[in-house]
């Protein structure tokens, strides 16, 4: 049958209407800071927190505000990762969140540049709040991306290291003189380390990039280097030679415990990372790379060993900056589609700029308080072993990953390229690095 | 009678003849087309809003920079170049999702050929086994996909262990990437009770006289099979195969599961998940569509994806259609 002209026309017309229609039908932000926020309202919280523990202690946080609020109710919503966030960010809607909270700080740049977050700027100059006198450098400079400030701080997390002291002492090791150098890191660990068969009765560290937290930005806050991207934006893992240097270190370390197979192996007997059968708790490693959380998770599973806490070791020739680590956080936000902005900043101020209310937060949940005026109150109550970790929130030398408008996309291409790299399957480091720059550069052209 | 013989006959008539019948006539055929119309409109509506205005629209953003939150700008070919060229992962999910269209859906219709054929032989507990063999079927994809992970763990599974014990040697399963599609195919037969029920009704329609006068004729089992059961029940396998095919290329809470608890990246303190762990063994299109439209923002690249997952169903599907006389024997040929 011959195709009739009008017929394509029509057909060409209708699919040409519904394309029009999808444009159309495309979610938009708009200005909704119209509400009073000494009205009677209800606002709703999405969080990530999901153990028991942690969701009381979120519950502990917001009954205060409604108390110093009381004409402001507030929903909790919790167990939102980052993926169902920004669905919800994009979809709005009267059952969506006016209030966000997301443990992934490299997944501020795409929320701050999509507009996934509303601005806080106009929030934050009607309140007079001076950002510089409320929070460290280093939490400011990680919620917010190229100047659009999206985001604030709620409470951080610093990392450190976690060692078994009964193990120390077993070995032979003295349990107050943990390591400070990646050198003494490795002779250490090889010597907690007890192997049985082709596996361990107890291993020193695991190092593997799979080893939990042992993730690339965290290994690399030890090094000294100068950000993931330069002025212009490209990828620097190739031309930073920190990265490089940590990655071999890594793979030596891997290599003086096993090598990776023997080590993944015995990875797969480990139990969950949040439960008790964590293998720092039961003894299967005697060292760990953690954030401060995990002193509280480590107790509350009665381990039957004294536990030590420690900044981690430094790179052998950067002694001078021995105390430092990667600090990250929980971050804070407000939807764009919510029409009750001013009452969701009201709960967004009090929770990271109240010092009390910071305070409180961070005792019931074990994390570094994110305010200047809470990191020096005389009513920091923690464990002694705490303290640690609030130095390293406070040294200078601390850092943290840079945001990308992909969010943490880069931070996932150069975490599989030193997988790779930690199984043998990379034979030139320098080349692998230089087209793993190119990757993360091809990648963010690809999102802007 | 066909209805394309109607105009033909109406047109005949004297009535019709006349400038008033030729009215008549229109109005007639205006009022058929619009009960028509009528009549098919759910289904119209239905497959204009979930499907013609969803694929239109995949059309149209995957030639946008489209974020999902700020109006779409054209971008040309330029989502397209970048999936195909320069996105590292798209070679490697294709590549998977090809290997389980192929392996994983023929060990499918293969075993529940199998196990449809053992239960309409044997005499006794046929009820039992046909429970024992469904019930797998109805376990939560999620739940069965964590067991699996348990059960196959090379540091601490059973099914090592008992390899180990009789001397054979235990692979690494979901963490190697060399297994984990195996391993993941070993899950999907082991829930073939969907196609087990489907195949046991098609072998129990196989008229029995045909089996009597081939063995009258001496035929063999195997010549029975091949030349009666097998051209009888070939529109219910290739029913199987193309639905296999299509569930293959949707295939995603198995793998995403699956490499998420085995790398052992739950989450929780910041530290993302990147799907295909094993090296990329484990990825497939559709992860790509969620991670690419969803955690990335990349709405655009996020539907040459899924585009291209379409192109793929539809070729799969109509050359099996073309073929179906090729691959189950000329006697089923339409």
């Amino acid at each position: 049958m011959p195709v009739r002209p009008r017929r394509v026309a029509a057909a060409l017309a209708a699919t040409a209407a519904l394309a029009l229609l999808s444009s159309a039908c495309t979610g938009s932000t708009h200005d909704a800071a119209a509400d009073d926020p000494k009205a009677e309202t209800t606002i709703t919280f999405w969080h990530g927190w999901s153990a028991p523990a942690e969701v009381k202690a979120i519950e502990a946080n917001v009954a205060r505000f409604e108390k110093a609020h009381p004409n402001i109710e507030v929903k909790l919503v919790g167990n939102i990762n980052d993926d169902k966030l920004g669905q919800a960010l994009r979809a709005g809607g009267s059952n969506g969140p006016d209030v966000v909270s997301s443990f992934t700080t490299s997944n501020v740049g795409k929320f701050c540049a999509s507009g996934a977050l509303a601005d806080l700027k106009p929030f934050i100059e009607k309140s007079k709040l001076d950002l510089d006198r409320i929070f460290p450098k280093v939490l400011q400079d990680y919620t917010q991306f190229e100047g659009r400030r999206c985001s604030l701080p709620l409470l951080s997390d610093a990392y450190g290291l976690y060692y078994n002291k009964d193990a120390f002492r077993q070995a032979g090791l003295d349990p107050e003189a943990p390591p400070k150098t990646w050198s003494e890191f490795t002779e250490v660990a090889r010597k907690l380390t007890k192997p049985r068969g082709d596996s361990y009765e107890r291993l020193g560290f695991m190092p593997t990039y799979l080893g939990y937290e042992t993730v690339v930005s965290h290994y690399m806050s030890q090094w000294k280097h100068g950000g993931y991207f330069d002025a212009d934006g490209k990828s620097t893992v190739a031309k930073d030679p920190a990265f490089a240097e940590m990655m071999t270190y890594q793979k030596s370390l891997v290599d003086a415990l096993g090598g990776f197979q023997r080590l993944d192996r015995y990875r797969t007997t480990f139990g969950d990372e949040w439960g008790p059968k964590h293998p720092f708790h039961t003894g299967q490693v005697a060292m760990q790379l953690d954030g401060e959380w995990r002193l509280k998770f480590a107790e509350e599973a009665k381990p039957g060993f004294e536990i030590g806490v420690a900044p981690l070791p430094v790179a052998d020739d950067e002694v001078a900056e021995y105390g430092k680590g990667y600090l990250s956080g929980t971050i804070m936000g407000i939807a764009p589609q919510s029409r009750k902005q001013n009452a969701a900043w009201e709960l967004v101020k009090f929770m990271t700029t109240d010092t009390e209310a910071v305070l409180a937060f961070a005792h019931d949940i074990g994390n570094v308080p994110s305010t200047l005026e809470a990191l020096k109150s005389p009513k920091l109550n923690f464990d002694p072993r705490f303290k640690t970790f609030l130095d390293i929130a406070r040294h200078p030398a601390s850092t943290t990953s840079d945001g990308a408008v992909n969010g943490s996309a880069y931070q996932d291409t150069l975490q599989k390229f030193s997988q790779r790299y930690e199984k043998g399957q990379v034979t030139d480091l320098q080349k692998g690095l230089a087209d793993t720059a190119a990757q993360i550069d091809r990648d963010i052209a690809a999102a802007k | 009678m066909s209805t394309d013989t109607l105009p033909a006959q109406a047109a005949a008539t004297p009535a019709a003849a006349s400038p008033g019948g030729r009215n008549t006539l229109r109005s007639r055929r205006r009022r058929d087309a619009l009960r028509t119309l009528a009549f098919l409109s759910p289904w119209l509506i239905g497959c204009g809003v979930f499907f013609a205005y969803p694929l239109v629209s995949t059309v149209y953003f995957s030639f946008m920079k489209y974020d999902g939150l700020n109006p779409p700008e054209w971008r040309g070919l330029a989502n397209w170049a970048y999936v195909f060229t320069d996105f590292p992962q798209f070679w490697p999910a294709l590549r998977n999702t090809l290997w389980l269209c192929v392996v994983m859906v023929a060990c499918r219709v293969l075993f529940g050929l199998g196990t449809g054929l053992l239960i309409t032989k044997i005499k006794t507990g046929t009820g039992i086994f046909r429970t024992l063999f469904y019930l797998p079927y109805l376990a939560p994809p999620v739940a069965a996909t964590l067991a699996f992970v348990f059960l196959l763990n090379p540091g601490t599974g059973p099914v090592n262990s008992l390899l180990e014990a009789a001397g054979l040697p235990a692979p690494s399963w979901f963490n190697d990437a060399s297994w984990s599609k195996p391993a993941l195919t070993v899950l999907a037969v082991w829930g073939v009770g969907d196609l087990m029920v489907i195949f046991m009704a098609a072998l129990l329609d196989v008229p029995k006289e045909q089996y009597e006068a081939a063995a009258l004729d001496g035929a063999s089992p195997w010549q029975r099979f091949r030349h009666i059961t097998l051209p009888t029940i070939a529109p219910i396998v290739l029913f199987a195969v193309v639905t296999g095919i299509i569930g293959a290329m949707q295939y995603y809470t198995q793998p995403i599961v699956a490499s998420k608890v085995a790398s052992g990246v739950m989450g929780g303190s910041g530290v993302t998940f990147v799907p295909g762990y094993p090296d990329d063994s484990t990825l497939t299109l559709p992860q790509l569509v969620q991670s690419l439209g969803f955690s990335q923002f990349n709405y655009g690249a996020s539907c040459v994806v899924a585009l291209v997952l379409f192109a793929l169903s539809m070729a799969f599907t109509a050359l099996l259609m073309r073929r179906r006389g090729g691959l189950i024997g000329p006697g089923d040929r339409p």
